[in-house]
């Protein structure tokens, strides 16, 4: 088991409103598994993937990252875990304009206790064409695969993603899904992706269906489809 | 209120702490002029209010002895109003626990009624009573120099012998409002005091009775002040005057119309800084509220409201926080100028010190602030104008960066990324670095102003008196003696090295510019009175020709190889043409010098002095001067020590609070650039901060970033802001150089690094502050948002 969560629930305060975004949240992801986390707006998937990503704490339960809890854990540790152990894309794919495909990715790789080259991470997702580009030379499907390069280069035990083809077009939506899907087979890294496409929960070992900050079901596919092989 | 004024006052709130550091810097320069005009009036307003009330004189002259028979031939002088004939003399004062002999200026008061002119404001006690010659009233700053009060006694040094005398009242003069004698560098209250004694006694100790050394007069309204000089001095040259000279030359004058001219200049000079730093972080933090508000103002526009409604919505936002800067300016400058004034109750003698603040000094505040302000605001404006409603609905086109040349070619080619972020930010707004880079700048020269006051005075101190000066005390002589005197003095027990000098009163002229000073013969071997040139290096007395300090050599509008008609105005009153041989450097006055030797020749006269330098074994000073007080013909005894001593002790308070004041301001500069600048590129930055931090970076690893890039910035402003600096107190002492002194630019490196250290600490408060918001950085906010 990478991660094994317990009773997680979380509470947030929206000025006087209150706002449960998880009720009681019992999980557990085997190494190397391809997770999809999948529910309507509300129903608590970001709030579960930030805190099994160590950007947040839960307000009660716990959540066991290997043998730490990410609970109970402090700031500075955290930000150690994600350092060292987590990969994160994102919708937006928050790449820094300022620096190159190669020095985003060299951004994280100069912190990181193992990682594996830039162009390495960069060749996995196919942009070795795209070194020394800004981001802003590229198109949505290239920064995200920049981003999934920035992810993986660390060598993370889990990539969270969080709605990485919500601001794609089609065609290049599956472009990064193929990338996702073969970081996982290849590298054997686990990885849960966020969505509310339920086309993409065909690609997934297991699919967790959330709704009211609840699991509300949990499918498991004995085939993984490919990523050419969906379609929405 | 509209619900459009409503939002102005939310996000005023929002950023108040902005709004706050912006609204102190115009405080400070707001401030900074109302201050130095409202000293400038209050002075203005005190002098002349004194000046009115004691019927202070226009021509002023001291003559060798003339007799009071001249007087209606005085009286009768066209444009004369009121004349007042009187005995002055110098004399050594005994006064119990003073340890160097004072030097007290007696002056007579009219045998009968009080004088005309000059009159005094008593202070304390009564007027002499008829008939008491050992009456006196003591000027106030003398009076408090030595705890004198009405009761207590003091003797007086007369022909040779004490004479004790009774303070019976406490006064002052609008003669001696700044009490320096003539020829001293530095007033001191202790050492130099002004006496007002019956004129019988006074006359009969000096051989004046029935005559008189000295004439002060009043003009009528509109005569001519040169007319009457002139009928003055054709009336009095065969009695030995020293030539009539009007208010611009009479030293106590001359001295607070110096000083208030100065407060004028630093109300030109010092609130600009401020209203331009001021102007500068107006229209960077508008320019960020511009940016960041894109989608309100289209929305606003779509709603219907018109461009010239949004346009003066934002310079409102201005307005709003340049009058608070104004309003706490003025109540700011008020108080400092307030303290500033009252401040100069140690310095100048008025009876009172009135603070005036006109009306137009708070209306011409007003119109600077808004003038700068307006003019901060107006590219904003132009921008929200400009932007279509449809196009604002769209994110901005992104900024695009580039390799910079730095990173392809040179040294840091080989850098880590996240330099490589920290660079490409800078240089991809680099007039924004730019300016920031100079508005943190601009905070050092204002205190580098404050504290190279210090410097100022210590290196005029030092040169002065380590330099120039180097002999512990002068003993003056009533009149010229002979120069075997010397040798006497040589022989006391106690003086080390005795140098005779000779002062001339003369009268300088070339052209149609001339000037009284005196010209003081000095010995050639002499080593207590050394001359300098500009740079310090020991200038040599020609053997003949005249040398100038260089200020006076350019008032007379002359260089070396020129002549120079010197009217003497003593004894026969030869004029000759002397050329000039040399100019020397001096801070204080403005003296001429020859050989003695060449100007024996060229007074015809023999071995004769004037004064004479000692230097001295500090065990044996106090019985020394004692001993001199006593030694025939001497007039004076001026002991430096304790003229340098009462200089500091009353200097250096003064120069404290201004020096004070300034860094408090330059804080105020250097927290309002560097916070404001730290806000906006937090603000900036947020996005790509927080993706950092989502990444793994630690809280530390990330305000790093941010702050190098500050950290840069201060880097390259420091020396930047030292050079202004220097420059700025270069220029601002060549604009307040006055003819009785020239403050030397000099700064001690001790002050650049105080300096440098403050604008430093004041940045790592800003910073430090700036980075707690930082740590509060929203990480899954911004995962949710597109930049």
């Amino acid at each position: 088991m990478v991660v094994v969560a317990r009773g997680l629930a979380k509470t947030y305060r929206m000025g006087e409103v209150e706002v449960r975004a998880l009720a009681g949240v019992d999980l557990e992801i085997r190494e190397g598994e391809f997770i999809v986390l999948l529910g309507p707006s509300g129903s608590g998937k970001s709030t579960l993937l930030n805190i099994l990503g160590g950007l947040d704490t839960p307000t009660s339960g716990t959540a066991l990252w290997r043998d730490h809890d990410l609970a109970t854990a402090g700031e500075a540790e955290l930000t150690r875990y994600r350092r060292e152990h987590v990969g994160f894309v994102f919708q937006f794919y928050n790449l820094i304009p300022s620096l190159t495909v190669r020095e985003n990715v060299a951004l994280v790789t100069e912190i990181a206790p193992s990682p594996m080259r830039p162009e390495e991470a960069l060749d996995l997702v196919g942009l070795t064409p795209r070194l020394d580009h800004f981001p802003a030379q590229l198109s949505g499907g290239e920064q995200q695969r920049v981003a999934i390069a920035r992810a993986i280069a660390k060598r993370p035990d889990v990539l969270l993603c969080d709605e990485p083809t919500g601001a794609l077009d089609y065609a290049t939506g599956k472009v990064v899904l193929d990338v996702i899907a073969r970081i996982n087979r290849e590298l054997g890294t686990t990885a849960v992706v966020i969505t509310h496409n339920a086309a993409i929960a065909g690609m997934a070992d297991r699919v967790l269906r959330l709704a009211d900050g609840r699991i509300a079901g949990v499918d498991v596919n004995a085939h993984r489809l490919t990523a050419a092989e969906i379609a929405w | 209120m509209k619900a459009i004024d409503r939002k102005l006052v939310r996000d005023l709130a929002q950023m108040k702490a902005q709004a706050v550091t912006i609204a102190l810097v115009i405080a400070c320069g707001v401030a900074a002029l109302v201050a130095a005009l409202a000293t400038y009036h209050s002075l203005r307003r005190s002098q002349e209010a004194f000046y009115v009330e004691s019927h202070f004189a226009d021509v002023f002259a001291s003559i060798k002895r003339a007799p009071l028979a001249l007087a209606p031939r005085i009286e009768a002088i066209a444009g004369l109003a009121a004349v007042e004939l009187r005995v002055v003399h110098d004399v050594t004062l005994d006064v119990p626990g003073a340890a160097a002999p004072p030097v007290g200026r007696m002056i007579s008061l009219p045998d009968r009624g009080l004088p005309l002119l000059n009159r005094l404001h008593l202070r304390a006690g009564r007027w002499p009573e008829d008939g008491r010659d050992e009456e006196v009233i003591v000027s106030e700053g003398f009076a408090m120099g030595h705890g004198l009060v009405p009761g207590d006694t003091l003797r007086a040094l007369v022909n040779g012998r004490y004479q004790p005398l009774t303070v019976v009242g406490i006064a002052l003069s609008p003669e001696y409002v700044f009490a320096i004698r003539g020829g001293e560098p530095l007033p001191d209250d202790r050492q130099f005091g002004i006496l007002w004694v019956p004129r019988a006694g006074l006359a009969a100790a000096y051989d004046m009775t029935g005559a008189f050394n000295d004439l002060v007069a009043a003009l009528a309204p509109g005569a001519s002040e040169g007319a009457v000089i002139a009928a003055l001095d054709t009336l009095l040259t065969p009695y030995g005057s020293l030539g009539a000279y009007g208010r611009a030359e009479q030293m106590s004058h001359r001295f607070i119309e110096d000083e208030i001219r100065q407060q004028g200049v630093m109300a030109q000079t010092m609130p600009p800084v401020f209203l331009l730093v001021a102007a500068f972080l107006l229209n960077v933090v508008l320019a960020r509220i511009v940016a960041a508000q894109r989608e309100q103002i289209a929305a606003l526009k779509s709603l219907g409201y018109d461009n010239r409604t949004v346009a003066l919505h934002f310079l409102k936002f201005v307005l709003a926080i340049a009058t608070l800067g104004l309003v706490v300016g003025l109540a700011l400058g008020a108080w400092l100028g307030a303290l500033m004034t009252g401040n100069y109750v140690n310095f100048f003698r008025l009876p009172a010190m009135h603070f005036v603040l006109p009306p137009s000094v708070p209306l011409v505040a007003a119109l600077v602030t808004l003038v700068a302000a307006g003019g901060a605001a107006i590219a904003s404006v132009r921008s929200v104008v400009r932007l279509a409603p449809a196009e604002a609905m769209r994110p901005p086109a992104p900024r695009t960066f580039r390799r910079t040349f730095l990173e392809r070619a040179g040294p840091l080619a080989r850098i880590g990324t996240r330099a490589r972020f920290v660079i490409r930010n800078l240089a991809g707004r680099p007039l924004r670095a730019l300016v920031t880079i100079v508005g943190i700048a601009l905070a050092l020269p204002v205190t580098i102003l404050g504290l190279f006051w210090v410097d100022a005075l210590d290196h005029m101190i030092d040169v002065q008196f380590n330099a120039v000066e180097r002999g512990d005390a002068t003993i003056a002589f009533a009149e010229g003696v002979d120069a075997g005197v010397v040798h006497e003095i040589a022989r006391l027990p106690g003086v080390r090295l005795a140098e005779g000098y000779r002062a001339v009163p003369v009268r300088l002229s070339a052209g149609h510019r001339d000037y009284r000073t005196a010209i003081v013969g000095l010995d050639r071997q002499g080593t207590l009175r050394r001359l300098f040139d500009d740079r310090l290096r020991q200038v040599a007395i020609p053997a003949e020709g005249l040398v100038l300090t260089d200020r006076l050599a350019e008032r007379l509008g002359v260089r070396p190889g020129d002549a120079i008609s010197v009217a003497v105005l003593e004894g026969d009153r030869p004029v000759r043409e002397v050329v000039l041989a040399a100019t020397v450097a001096e801070m204080i006055g403005l003296n001429a010098y020859m050989d003695v030797h060449a100007l024996h020749r060229l007074m015809h006269e023999g071995d004769v002095v004037t004064a004479v330098a000692v230097a001295v074994d500090p065990a044996m000073a106090d019985a020394l001067y004692v001993r001199l007080k006593t030694f025939p013909r001497v007039a004076t005894v001026a002991v430096k020590a304790a003229a340098l001593d009462s200089f500091r002790r009353t200097t250096m308070s003064f120069v404290l609070v201004f020096t004070g004041i300034l860094t408090a301001f330059a804080v105020v500069i250097a927290i309002g650039v560097v916070y404001n600048n730290a806000r906006i590129a937090l603000a900036e930055r947020a996005w790509e901060l927080a993706s950092l931090r989502v990444l793994g970076f630690t809280r530390g690893e990330v305000a790093g970033m941010l702050f190098a890039e500050l950290a840069i910035e201060l880097a390259l402003a420091l020396p930047l802001g030292l050079w202004l600096g220097h420059e700025f107190v270069a220029w601002l002492v060549e604009i307040s150089a006055t003819e009785l002194f020239s403050i030397p630019p000099v700064i001690a490196p001790r002050s650049y690094a105080i300096a440098a250290l403050i604008v430093v600490a004041a940045a790592m408060a800003s910073a430090w502050i700036v980075r707690r918001r930082i740590d509060r950085l929203d990480l899954v906010g911004v995962l949710k948002t597109r930049e």
